[in-house]
């Protein structure tokens, strides 16, 4: 096939990929078909088509053979054309001569039948080979990069990516839904395997974050909208009201002593309901920003009754001594309102964490029914000394434990609630086993399925854990009652498993219960994928755009994704993916631009100005020409999808890589073969 | 509301008063209960244990039927028809071999089973169809002081939670309460009541009856309710044995929620089939209470 | 090469094009492949940025080329990474669909399925589904189909000629004699 310009040399290569590819489909007789086919003058197969050898026969085949079109056949392209493009063009071509067969995720791996695959390769080859003789030669548009940073989520992962950003002289936003940030972190006693104290490892994070120069923190914010696209995102941020101004407080707290409530008489949320606040309250008292906030539904100067969602009303009943002890600060504002802001930034880190599994929904468990029934993380306040017992184990109904058993996999590994390990929950039950024991004193019975200790140093812990003289029944548990059949089950809860190492039913007659509840997605998870544009796991947690080698990138450019957000991890492992979020969002900073796939569309002189793309535009790219009656598209707005191109009726739009002749030819090829 | 109505052998036999009970407080709650016509054996127990196969075409048989007669909704009281009707559509469902098997089976009677028709438990249609609004209304005689321990026994709610929790179910716990009673909370309610091992392995099968109603009375419950004609039948009729085993008969009745019902709506006592029971329940509810209007007409 | 309608084992075999949005419903289908899931080799996927870009063209010209099935993957409504070009395309199905049935092209031949990232377990599904379905449906053969309609308004065009206008009643002379090869695949 003569073209005008240039005759069309397409190389081909099939890659082995040593037996992913090789084993299920015969690579050396697709090699053997597409080169029988037109404009086809080197067709070879390849163990490693994405080695550097692999790369440079690519190069060395352009320049000897005088290639112009290279297609290979290989995995998926969202791996490795880029890959290929880069050798493509070092090869002496333009990177868009090339196109990129996917026979490993869609055919090798998915398919049984060698001759099957095999043809299938075949097919799918034939299509690209005729597709990449239509492509053309584009440019790549670079984009520069906002160097500002955004971080959602202000826990352990959010600081840590923040520090990271501040540290690497990059201004960040940090921004975090709670009046404090420290997240879960900040509620723990103490941290596995090494009985850290997690305060005294993580406050000093902390007051760092809140008190350096290249970041900027919003606490009680909420992220509400994001524009924008790689390296430039415009991004609202709700500031919910405090009614304290944020400027003039200085975290006295005088205000909080002197609030008409002499006592606390408020669920504490912080101390999972087992504490009491006043209407105005820090949350803890290492709180970050050191900044006290009121709560207008129980605060005397709000009305009563406002339902929610909707704007706290003032009434002006009480006696306001909260402001009489802020004086001259005049810190407090009960008109304050929420306020949005706008933010222009490159990247963003989620780091939006996870939410301990509702105990209550297994009522086998008996949470909720019987006070002395408690979840890990109540206990983790009740051990804690600034938690609402001042570390001291008692019970609700006023009773010191003289026996506790700790269910594991709560919610976990249980196809009825969620189907996968919490991976903490071993560890942080040996760790409440060692602090209860050294509390109180009293038995303690774990009960497991598997014990569950990767990690350095947890193994060991396990033992030492053993060696203290903990029980450990493996079983999972069928119920926590208080029906007694024994005088000395009366008045205590009895926990009954079969112990399927002893092959018995047993029934332990405990004082108290700790249900070592799993971890799972954040109840708005779904919203805020939706916000960042990112995908979620079927179990609702954020997907990663590579499980393996892109685990803090998701499929958007530009938004990386850190901590129990992303699924269960401990602190080590959150940390150490915070620094690599913080590293990609850093690299992308640094190198100061992104290139854009130059997927836009553009419109031919043949159109007749019917209008009917400009609506179809969610980016409002397209616009109509009044003096040449033309619709025009602004090719900076355009990200690419083709809808536009999908529905013109005169076929007046083209999109680059996509253009309609690429893709008819390529249906024509997937059809020619079997 | 009308339902395709499929009484099993126990509501013609052991638990008569199930049925004597439950189709006047249906009829009285203006619910239309019709008899599916030609019913066989559900398949329960002895059969399922032996050949789930032989046990899904009768139960099948019984599905066709209802659906034949346009009678999409089957009310299933007794709690072993209830679960292996269940059981039935789900195996149906999930085995084609299974369909298979029923499907030429019920040809060659020229039946058909599509899979349209929904088992039904009264106690769902009460509190999800009629509700709990309109049960309260129809109440004259309050349960009032009268201490209730909840049963469901076990195979209403397992394997198949369909209308209630598998581990905690409630929704008789809030019928009971809509007639004015007091429930107690009672942990073992979906505990087995023995089952028929009260017949072939008696001393294991008597210390579940005793535990279930030991644990009933320290809870101060005056009786049991229950769904089921095989646990009513259990835990009513051990005493003697319960007195032999372990020196304590626990005199304690059990009664279906559907005569509690009767009673609380003022139904004649004899319709209810109280006096079918081992134990006699002896309570009463207080007379109704002469409302403002008809007392002012006295005076 | 082979005989396009014959599987590499012999046999009819159908042949399923997919157009896939390159965001949500290629990625499940690379998840599929990672996971190691095992579904039926008669789909060749076609990879678009968006399912909005899927020209209802695309689609009868992978009927009349051959294909047996067209299936079309895109993000769930609310999540597509273009804002909504799922929804564009759902509303030319909608219209697309009508248009089959009136050429007779059973409506199971053309698929529209949401399929996000995470569903590589819904690729095989629906792969594996649409194949049952078109292998009971049997083979749509348009390319056939259109080989015999041009032979019969061939055939039909010979006719006319031959009766000569004394039979045309109704003033509309026979088909210009250059038209017919207008006829097919248009």
């Amino acid at each position: 096939m003569v073209n005008f310009k240039e005759d069309i040399r397409i190389g081909f290569y099939v890659c082995h990929c040593g037996h992913n590819i090789a084993a299920m489909v015969d690579c050396p007789e697709v090699a053997k078909y597409v080169a029988t086919l037109p404009n086809v003058v080197l067709s070879r197969d390849y163990k490693y088509m994405c080695s550097d050898p692999g790369q440079e026969l690519i190069q060395m085949d352009i320049r000897e053979h005088k290639l112009n079109r290279v297609v290979v056949a290989s995995c998926s392209p969202l791996l490795h054309e880029h890959t290929f493009r880069s050798a493509t063009e070092a090869g002496g071509l333009n990177p868009f001569f090339f196109h990129m067969v996917n026979i490993r995720e869609h055919n090798s791996w998915v398919h049984t039948d060698r001759k099957e695959a095999t043809e299938k390769a075949k097919g799918l080859s034939q299509a690209a080979v005729m597709r990449v003789a239509k492509h053309k030669s584009l440019d790549v548009k670079r984009v520069p990069v906002n160097p500002e940073a955004l971080v959602v989520g202000g826990g352990i992962a959010g600081i840590t990516a923040a520090m990271a950003l501040a540290k690497a002289g990059k201004k960040v936003y940090l921004v975090e839904r709670e009046p404090s940030i420290g997240g879960h972190m900040a509620k723990f006693d103490k941290t596995f395997p090494t009985l850290d104290c997690a305060a005294c490892i993580l406050t000093p994070k902390m007051s760092e974050v809140g008190s350096h120069p290249n970041i900027t923190l919003w606490s009680y914010s909420e992220v509400t909208k994001v524009d924008g696209y790689v390296g430039n995102y415009t991004v609202q941020v709700k500031r919910k009201a405090r009614y304290i101004d944020e400027d003039l407080c200085t975290g006295c707290q005088d205000c909080i002593t002197q609030c008409v409530f002499k006592e606390p008489k408020f669920e504490d949320l912080f101390n999972e309901g087992l504490g009491k606040r006043k209407p105005v309250y820090i949350p803890f008292p290492q709180a970050t920003p050191q900044i006290v906030l009121i709560d207008p539904e129980v605060c005397l100067n709000f009305k009563r009754g406002i339902k929610p969602g909707q704007e706290p009303v003032v009434s002006d009943k009480c006696k306001k001594t909260c402001v009489e002890a802020c004086g001259e600060k005049n810190a407090i504002d009960f008109t304050q309102k929420d306020e949005l802001e706008e933010i222009k930034v490159g990247t963003i880190i989620v780091a939006t964490g996870f939410k301990t599994f509702e105990a209550e929904r297994l009522p086998q468990y008996g949470y909720g029914i019987y006070p002395n029934v408690y979840t890990a993380l109540e206990v983790e306040r009740l051990v804690n000394a600034s938690g609402p017992t001042g570390g001291d184990v008692i019970l609700r109904d006023g009773k010191e434990p003289k026996s506790i058993g700790i269910i594991h996999c709560v919610g976990s590994r249980d196809k009825k609630t969620h189907v996968w390990c919490s991976r903490v929950c071993c560890m942080y039950s040996l760790k409440l086993a060692h602090l209860l024991k050294e509390h109180t004193g009293a038995e303690i019975y774990n009960f497991y399925i598997d014990m569950r200790t990767p990690g350095k140093g947890y193994e060991e812990f396990y033992n030492q854990l053993l060696d203290e003289g903990n029980h450990f029944i493996r079983g999972r548990v069928g119920e926590v009652t208080d029906w007694a059949v024994t005088k000395e089950e009366e008045g205590k809860l009895v926990i009954r498993v079969e112990d399927t190492l002893a092959g018995v039913v047993r029934r332990i007659p405990v004082d108290m219960v700790v249900l070592a509840t799993g971890l799972e997605p954040q109840k708005d998870a779904q919203d805020v994928r939706r916000l960042f544009n990112m995908s979620c796991g079927s179990e609702g947690f954020f997907l990663e755009r590579h499980p393996k080698l892109a685990p803090v990138n998701t499929f958007n450019d530009g938004v990386y994704i850190a901590g129990c957000c992303q699924g269960p991890r401990d602190i080590p492992d959150t940390v150490a993916q915070a620094g690599a979020a913080a590293a990609e969002a850093l690299a992308l900073i640094d190198t100061g631009y992104v290139e854009q796939e130059p997927n836009t569309a553009y419109i031919l002189a043949d159109c007749c100005g019917c209008k009917s793309c400009i609506p179809l535009c969610p980016y409002t790219a397209i616009t109509y020409d009044e003096t040449t009656l033309k619709a025009v598209i602004n090719e900076a707005l355009c990200k690419g999808c083709g809808t536009c191109v999908g529905s013109c009726p005169s076929g007046s739009i083209v999109q680059n890589l996509f253009e309609d002749d690429e893709i008819f030819s390529e249906i024509e090829g997937v059809l020619a073969f079997k | 509301m009308k339902y395709s109505y499929f009484p099993g052998c126990s509501l013609k036999g052991l638990g008569r008063a199930y049925e004597e009970s439950l189709l006047p407080v249906m009829k009285h709650l203006g619910v239309e209960l019709q008899e599916l016509n030609d019913w066989n054996c559900c398949g329960a127990t002895a059969y399922m244990a032996v050949d789930e196969g032989k046990a899904c075409v009768l139960a099948a048989r019984n599905l066709a039927l209802a659906e034949q007669n346009g009678g999409h909704q089957l009310l299933a009281p007794c709690s072993a028809c209830y679960m292996v009707l269940n059981k039935t559509q789900h195996y149906c469902q999930d085995y084609p071999q299974m369909k298979e098997t029923v499907d030429r089976a019920l040809a060659s009677v020229n039946l058909k089973y599509s899979g349209h028709s929904t088992v039904r438990h009264p106690l769902d249609v009460l509190i999800n169809d009629v509700g709990l609004e309109a049960i309260r209304q129809k109440v004259v005689r309050p349960l009032k002081g009268l201490k209730i321990a909840p049963y469901y026994g076990c195979q209403i709610v397992r394997p198949y939670a369909t209308f209630d929790d598998q581990f905690n179910p409630v929704t008789m716990d809030k019928l009971l309460q809509a007639l004015g009673a007091e429930v107690v909370r009672y942990p073992l309610k979906t505990k087995c009541c023995g089952g028929s091992l009260t017949g072939t392995l008696p001393d294991a099968g008597i210390r579940m009856v005793y535990i279930l109603l030991n644990e009933a009375r320290k809870r101060g419950a005056d009786c049991l309710a229950t769904v089921c004609p095989l646990c009513q039948f259990n835990l009513d009729g051990y005493h003697a044995q319960l007195r032999s085993q372990y020196g304590d008969a626990v005199l304690i009745p059990t009664l279906y929620f559907s005569q509690l019902m009767g009673l609380a709506f003022g139904l004649p006592e004899e319709e209810l089939g109280l006096k079918r029971a081992a134990i006699p329940f002896r309570w009463r509810p207080a007379a109704p209470v002469a409302k403002a209007g008809a007392s002012v007409a006295v005076a | 090469m082979t005989d396009p309608s014959k599987s590499p084992n012999g046999g009819w075999t159908p042949r399923i094009v997919a157009f896939f949005c390159n965001w949500c419903t290629y990625t499940a289908a690379d998840l599929a492949g990672v996971s190691r899931l095992k579904y039926s080799s008669n789909i060749r996927v076609i990879r678009l940025m968006c399912s909005g870009r899927v020209d209802p063209q695309f689609i009868l010209d992978a009927f009349s080329r051959g294909a047996d099935g067209v299936l079309i993957g895109g993000c769930h409504p609310n999540d597509c990474h273009y804002v909504e070009g799922n929804y564009k395309m759902l509303r030319r199905f909608q219209l697309l669909k009508r248009m089959l049935a009136d050429l007779g092209i059973e409506e199971q031949r053309l698929r529209l399925e949401w399929i996000s990232a995470a569903e590589g377990e819904k690729v095989k599904r629906v792969v594996n589904e649409m194949t049952t379905q078109i292998k009971a449906l049997g083979p749509l053969g348009m390319p056939e189909k259109f080989r015999d309609w041009d032979q019969e308004v061939i055939e039909l065009a010979h006719h006319v000629e031959k009766s000569g206008a004394a039979a045309c009643c109704c003033g509309s002379a026979a088909a210009p004699k250059d038209s017919k090869a207008e006829v097919a695949h248009v």
